[in-house]
């Protein structure tokens, strides 16, 4: 009897579940509200843009574009590697697919490493959240720029982190069978995170870099 | 044993898995089990809550201190708001008895994700763990009200951080909650079960789910600005530093307003399930109310500038919002209408959910009607952050969505734990409670008319008589709590098995065994043609 | 599209041609906003942004394969958006 309720404990606690839809709706639903949260910052942005046209003018000078490109560039053919590597695992072609995933997930730390420049450089002006030299120098507008620029692609680049553990999973996945034609939705669910990221540059680049 | 199956032999409260005794439960993904554990965190919730509110009413049973200084008495209104909205009447409905009736509702075995649903509860607690660390721990207990307004937030000395990082771990529980009903809801209805057949609780959680995914990301945001404000000093509400305050209240009311309709929606769908069983008779006007959930879902969203009247917003933004407060009222007063209309000519079966139902539609009715005098710019100015305001959202937040509460309770307690209350002291229960929520907030309306304002732990003598009437209706109120509570509890370990049906209901939760089985269903039920939630005739 | 919706395989090519695509947008974005167009920077910018974004979601996140209620979603979630940047700029823009 005991025996009986052990083997039946494996139906009830974790009932196979596994419906791709479910994932993929579940999955951007989790999606609105990354839209939302960066939403929320748009928000903030837009306001103290509409406050303080010309500061925010003049701050942007301040951002290399030329980074933001390259970034903004290596971004988006990370987005393709990694929309291809569903399109591999479909066809069947597995090394493909880890491949695609781990050149995307290259491209994600060439992105951070490029980001950590980036700050790196605006450290060494005296340029931080709170920093004596914004406090005294800067118009009220600049530092609002500098502060929602710190905040949005910092947490830009959490999400790149974040992007980046899930490919970790699903290279695993992918490797080890657990991920496959027939199961994608670990893939495809990172896929669209990566996206989401992505989603989010394309209007982070414009709004801090090109508006000048 | 009656059942062919060894499983559907015992039923989830019983039932044993790979872990024995309180692990057993902590670690289960059975939709019921969470269900149950949100219950009781919730419960534990409520009563420290309660306590607050208690000592708050005492200390205003004088002029004066009588109990604590105006320091503690900040502290203390912040942790009752924080406790009441994050912790107990956000996740209240959904989390309870989404969790416990959602599924079998639907004809689901479970939610769609079980390890993210007890991921959800676990989240809950690390919040309340969070937030109670603020409270015990570091330079003083938060006292910038449950709103954490700028600039005052991150100029506090209090212990600010730890309540901000808990309130942003329970929005993001809610968050995962919403996302699960709504894949649930999407995925996992039962052959048969249309969209045209969802009982009406299912679909105001639908409603509800789609606001904690939409509102629930703006307020986590905007914690996190004043956590980055107090810690870097970065000066994105600071006005020292070119910030607008104001921009805090916008962003934090685009949470919080849509919450309270979080609050109310399944509170809503719960009374919408009570009143046609006890009138035995179909719901009036079932599109009707499936179409005021979706409007106040949606048209809730986009009010949220009612809470800043007085802030400084501009004439245009205000007209707007005066406006859409005003729309928002009519959904509301559709459900009312199809409410009373479902009781006319049904055969009435008068037992305590129905008490309690129907004293939710008063109570819910003298909120509505007072919220209305705050949606009216020129009456706002007058009574804005008055008593009145308490008074008002007291009646909607815990008269409503207190009351769906007990409601629900009552309603779906024999289905829960297979055993049936006792209805007599029940009864008594209600009326005690009812008498007392009353007494404590009625006359608040009044001193609010009055001129006075809220959040002070002191107040001028002329204010005395309505605020010795609001202690004494807090203590009364309290004793029909504790009737209510020993009542329960009492029946849920001693009470008389309960039948598989005793109100005669039609929805799915009533055709399983009391307690429901591990798996809710022997076979997958199927709705034919002619089925539906409400078909009494 | 396809009957066999779930399986919808996704040529490379189709893949390679969108990336083209979006970097051809990119540059025209770097190149339009280094003209001192005044106040139409602004528009100019978010207007490549928003047909780039359509761009992602439309093929990489398989938004075109994908049934139409996925799809209402999607829209519903930026028109509520946009409705509510709407309504918050109906206090900033009329401020005395």
């Amino acid at each position: 009897m005991n025996n009986m309720a052990e083997h039946q404990h494996a139906h009830v606690e974790h009932p196979d579940m596994y419906d791709p839809e479910s994932s993929k709706i579940g999955m951007w639903l989790f999606i609105f509200t990354e839209l939302l949260l960066f939403g929320g910052l748009f928000i903030v942005y837009s306001v103290y843009r509409y406050m303080n046209p010309d500061a925010f003018h003049l701050a942007a000078e301040e951002l290399n574009t030329f980074i933001g490109a390259f970034n903004t560039v290596i971004l988006l053919v990370s987005s393709m590697t990694i929309a291809m590597s569903t399109t591999a695992l479909q066809k069947g072609h597995k090394k493909v697919a880890i491949a695609l995933v781990v050149i995307t997930f290259i491209i994600g730390i060439g992105f951070l490493v490029n980001k950590y420049f980036e700050w790196g450089i605006k450290f060494s002006h005296g340029i931080w959240p709170g920093s004596e030299q914004m406090l005294n120098e800067m118009s009220q507008g600049e530092i609002l720029f500098f502060g929602l620029y710190f905040v949005m692609t910092g947490l830009h680049a959490l999400h790149i982190i974040v992007g980046l553990i899930i490919m970790g999973f699903a290279i695993k996945g992918v490797a080890n069978g657990k991920v496959n034609a027939k199961r994608p939705s670990l893939l495809d669910n990172c896929g669209l995170y990566w996206h989401l990221v992505d989603l989010i540059w394309i209007f982070l680049f414009p709004l801090f870099y090109l508006i000048h | 044993m009656h059942t062919t199956n060894a499983v559907n032999g015992a039923n989830y409260l019983t039932y044993q898995g790979k872990y024995k005794g309180l692990l057993g439960w902590i670690f289960s993904t059975d939709h019921k089990r969470i269900g149950l554990l949100y219950l009781y965190s919730i419960a534990t919730m409520f009563a420290t809550g309660v306590l607050l509110g208690l000592a708050m009413k005492f200390e205003l049973l004088a002029p004066g201190k009588t109990i604590m200084d105006a320091q503690t008495y900040n502290a203390t209104f912040t942790v009752h708001g924080v406790i009441m909205i994050f912790m107990v009447v956000v996740p209240g409905l959904p989390a309870v008895f989404g969790n416990l009736m959602l599924p079998i509702m639907i004809g689901a075995k479970d939610v769609a994700f079980p390890k993210l649903n007890l991921l959800s509860w676990w989240l809950y607690v690390t919040g309340v763990v969070l937030v109670l660390c603020a409270l015990l721990f570091g330079s003083g207990t938060p006292d910038t009200g449950w709103t954490f307004y700028a600039p005052y937030s991150f100029k506090s000395g209090t212990n600010l951080l730890p309540a901000i990082f808990g309130a942003f771990v329970l929005g993001f529980s809610s968050i995962l909650t919403g996302l699960n009903f709504l894949v649930t809801i999407h995925r996992l209805r039962c052959p048969g079960m249309k969209w045209s057949k969802l009982p009406l609780f299912v679909w105001t959680l639908y409603g509800t789910a789609w606001i904690q995914l939409l509102a629930t990301p703006v307020v986590g945001i905007t914690l996190v600005l004043v956590a980055l404000e107090r810690v870097f000093g970065v000066g994105i509400f600071d006005p020292a530093l070119g910030g607008d305050p104001v921009l805090y209240q916008h962003l934090f009311w685009i949470y919080s307003h849509p919450a309270v309709y979080i609050m109310i929606l399944p509170a809503m769908g719960a009374i919408s399930e009570i009143i046609p069983t006890f009138s035995q008779k179909h719901i009036f006007g079932y599109k009707a109310i499936i179409a005021s959930t979706m409007a106040i879902a949606f048209v809730g969203y986009l009010v949220w500038g009612h809470h800043m009247f007085t802030a400084g917003m501009s004439g245009t933004a205000q007209y707007y919002f005066s406006l859409l407060t005003f729309i928002v009222a009519i959904p509301s007063a559709i459900k009312v209408f199809n409410w009373i209309s479902t009781m006319y000519k049904g055969s009435i079966n008068i037992q305590t959910p129905f008490y309690w139902a129907v004293s939710f539609i008063f109570v819910f009715m003298v909120g509505g009607l007072s919220g209305l005098v705050l949606g009216a710019l020129a009456t706002d100015i007058y009574v804005h952050d008055t008593a009145f305001v308490v008074a008002h959202f007291h009646y909607i937040v815990f008269g409503g969505t207190g009351f769906a509460f007990f409601a629900a309770m009552h309603y779906w307690f024999p289905k829960i734990f297979g055993r049936m209350y006792d209805k007599a002291w029940a009864n008594i229960g209600w009326l005690v409670f009812f008498i007392g929520f009353l007494a404590l907030y009625s006359p608040m309306f009044y001193l609010g008319m009055m001129g006075m304002p809220r959040r002070y732990y002191d107040y001028l003598e002329e204010f005395h008589g309505g605020n010795i009437l609001s202690t004494l209706g807090s203590w009364v109120l309290v004793t029909g709590f504790i009737i209510i509570v020993v009542n329960l509890v009492r029946s849920a370990r001693k009470g008389a098995p309960a039948e598989v049906n005793p109100w005669h209901s039609k929805t799915l939760e009533w055709t399983v065994p009391s307690p429901p089985p591990v798996l809710n269903f022997d076979k997958e039920p199927v709705l034919g043609e002619k089925d539906g939630p409400y078909n009494y005739e | 599209m396809s009957e066999d919706k779930h399986h919808h395989i996704v040529p490379y090519r189709l893949y390679v041609i969108v990336l083209v695509a979006l970097l051809v947008l990119t540059f025209a974005s770097i190149g339009i906003t280094s003209i001192e167009l005044g106040e139409f920077t602004v528009a100019a910018a978010l207007l490549f942004a928003v047909v780039k974004s359509v761009l992602v979601l439309t093929y990489f996140m398989h938004l075109k394969y994908d049934k139409p209620y996925i799809k209402l979603m999607v829209a519903f979630v930026f028109a509520i958006f946009v409705v509510v940047i709407v309504i918050t700029f109906l206090d900033y823009l009329y401020r005395v």
